[in-house]
């Protein structure tokens, strides 16, 4: 985030423009962006290399830790992802604070909510006994 | 201005339809064979392909759109034509990718 000539030594140095925050949010979107690009390459890869789609297959295949470590990024990332841009798009459409806060929270919960959810899938199916 | 509003809708639709599908995957896979016979038979119906599908549509075109804005977040590419080309490049590879990918899996794979 660019504070031009305009920003105070002191501003500079705590990375506060006009706007005083988002310089994070704005980097966390482009940094997990660039996560996904890979893992979401590498579900659509392994997905279509696995011999079939059954269930044991499926399985016996997220039962590896080569494919559940990239899978439990896959949930983390994305959902982290999907918050930081819905938040984008209700704050362009919802301004009135109190409706803004309350879609914000709505979907703070929902992306955690969904989150954890899968994340405890996939920990029952990769911890859990032979597929 | 298209590929701007699409990146949006993408997104979007990647958030909430995108993640509830990885979810219920992940939940019937973990849930037995049921559950997942039930995730199988929505996934192999008509109108499950038709969403994923558009799934797939939709994470190639919010891909490639995505590519677009980090290369415009580095100040390139703002010049009227190459800015237009890249755009209509981003809707032609997710178009072409989509298409490779459920050919190949609808032809191939059955």
């Amino acid at each position: 985030m660019s504070l031009g000539e305009s920003a105070t030594p002191l501003g500079r140095v705590r990375g506060l423009g006009s706007a005083r925050e988002g310089g994070e949010h704005w980097l966390t979107e482009r940094v997990t962006s660039i996560a996904l690009l890979l893992l979401g390459v590498w579900l659509i890869a392994s997905l279509l290399f696995l011999p079939a789609l059954d269930q044991r297959t499926v399985l016996e295949w997220l039962h590896t830790p080569s494919a559940a470590v990239p899978m439990a990024l896959l949930i983390i990332v994305s959902f982290r992802h999907a918050l930081d841009g819905m938040k984008v798009v209700v704050d362009d459409y919802v301004h009135e604070p109190g409706n803004n806060f309350a879609v914000n929270l709505l979907l703070l919960f929902l992306a955690v909510g969904g989150g954890a959810i899968a994340l405890f899938a996939l920990a029952r199916i990769a911890f859990g006994g032979a597929a | 201005m298209l590929v701007s509003i699409l990146h949006r809708v993408t997104g979007a639709g990647l958030s909430i339809v995108g993640l509830a599908v990885l979810t219920w995957w992940l939940t019937a896979l973990a849930g037995g064979s049921d559950a997942y016979a039930t995730f199988s038979k929505a996934a192999a119906h008509p109108v499950g392909i038709v969403v994923l599908v558009g799934l797939t549509w939709a994470f190639f075109q919010h891909l490639l759109s995505g590519i677009r804005h980090l290369v415009m977040d580095t100040g390139a590419g703002y010049e009227l034509g190459i800015n237009k080309r890249f755009a209509i490049l981003t809707l032609v590879g997710s178009i072409l990718l989509t298409a490779a990918l459920w050919i190949y899996v609808l032809e191939y794979r059955r």
